[in-house]
């Protein structure tokens, strides 16, 4: 029998490698054949990661509440925020467009955040939240369709399609959108996820 | 290092694909086997990979062909409707100066999603072919096609708050056309395909003839 506990494969070509030991300060480790990364250790992820979520669920509520466009023409005005747009594309019938922009916008981006403060809150305190494990899992499961990064260059586009034909004045919550996606980028970039999943209690 | 190149396939491990965990697997079993610490199914390779992303690839160039032929928006302006497919607005805004936009607009809603459906093509009929040739060049392709996905989103959102935005009735008013709901499908089915390879079958060809 081999001693797995000190071994990792690679998940992209499926070497194995033994775990680096941890020195304390930050660092990446690749794998020696593909070169893709077997993981990333962060000091201090706990407290790092929890600060950009309370960060990030700030700047979420504010980007969420106002209104991150005002278009104005001919005396009328019309503002949107992202819920609204989304309930105008449902109100025209497409609402498989709606579904896929509010997941991708609004639903999983909050999901993730609550998760973050579900689970690294009590690892704060020294304690271990219930049903860590699959909590966690989804978190990571959801990585690929948090698209807010995406959105920002989609109001930066159609910023400009408008120009031309109307008066367009951007919102508070345009901002906060730009801050909120830093925000989101640096969270998971301090996630060290092997702090997480040393924590779990399994039978060996 | 003096190590032998040894997978975890080669050692019977069963990598679990969110924590990490290495498991043995246990030979013979028919029942599926999860991870012990956080319970994801565990698998060899993803299941039927190269079947689920062939699939997916297909469906998502059947839908990439109404992408493009129908319209992404229907603009109102003083009573005229005009409507717009993916090309079109490229064109309008490489022809009004507004190159910058269309360039993006051409990369995210053209070339990503092609770049990333031949790609995925070249790459699950090399795997097929048990090709040999450049496993590392391959295993970057497969993280550019990983990576790019994302961003062909681009127009969806820019179609949404259009819409949102300008509702002023027959003076000025956008809707989302049926193209729209094909061009997001094409996003969506082309991420999946990209999840469902599995780069680690790029490798598998190559042992077989590693001097282990």
């Amino acid at each position: 029998m081999i001693e797995t506990s000190n071994l990792i494969a690679c998940h992209e070509c499926d070497l194995l490698h033994r775990i680096p030991v941890r020195k304390g300060a930050s660092c990446v480790s690749r794998c020696r054949r593909c070169n893709a990364i077997l993981h990333r250790s962060v000091e201090n992820s706990i407290d790092r990661t929890l600060a950009l979520t309370l960060a990030g669920l700030m700047l979420f509520i504010v980007a969420n509440s106002f209104p991150f466009l005002t278009f104005k023409m001919q005396g009328q005005e019309t503002q949107t925020t992202l819920i609204s747009g989304v309930v105008g594309l449902y109100d025209e019938g497409k609402w498989e467009i709606a579904l896929l922009v509010v997941l991708t916008t609004v639903v999983v981006p909050l999901t993730q955040l609550l998760i973050q403060l579900y689970i690294y809150l009590p690892l704060k305190l020294n304690r271990i939240p219930w049903l860590m494990a699959p909590v966690f899992r989804l978190a990571g499961s959801l990585q690929p369709w948090s698209m807010m990064e995406v959105f920002l260059i989609g109001i930066i586009v159609a910023l400009v399609k408008l120009l031309g034909m109307a008066q367009i004045v951007p919102g508070v919550a345009l901002w906060s959108f730009a801050l909120l996606i830093v925000t989101l980028a640096a969270a998971a970039a301090n996630m060290d996820s092997r702090v997480v999943w040393d924590r779990v209690e399994y039978p060996r | 290092m003096t190590d032998t190149l040894m997978t975890a396939a080669d050692a019977g491990l069963l990598s679990c694909h969110s924590c990490s965990l290495l498991t043995e697997a246990q030979a013979g079993a028919h029942a599926e086997q999860h991870c012990p610490r956080c319970g994801s199914s565990l698998h060899m390779r993803k299941p039927n990979s190269l079947a689920r992303t062939w699939a997916l690839v297909i469906a998502a160039f059947i839908c990439y062909i109404p992408a493009n032929l129908l319209p992404m928006t229907a603009v109102t302006s003083l009573g005229n409707v005009q409507e717009d497919t993916i090309m079109s607005g490229v064109i309008y805004f490489l022809q009004h100066g507004d190159w910058p936009i269309g360039l993006v607009i051409l990369l995210a809603s053209i070339v990503v999603p092609l770049t990333k459906l031949f790609i995925l093509i070249y790459l699950l009929i090399s795997v097929q072919r048990k090709s040999q040739w450049r496993p590392l060049e391959r295993t970057r392709l497969y993280r550019v096609t990983e990576a790019i996905g994302r961003w062909s989103m681009t127009d969806v959102y820019v179609v949404t708050i259009l819409v949102a935005l300008v509702r002023l009735g027959n003076l000025a008013s956008i809707e989302a056309g049926i193209g729209a709901i094909f061009f997001g499908a094409v996003v969506v089915l082309t991420i999946i395909a990209a999840l469902t390879f599995d780069p680690r079958e790029i490798w598998d060809n190559m042992e077989s003839t590693n001097d282990r």
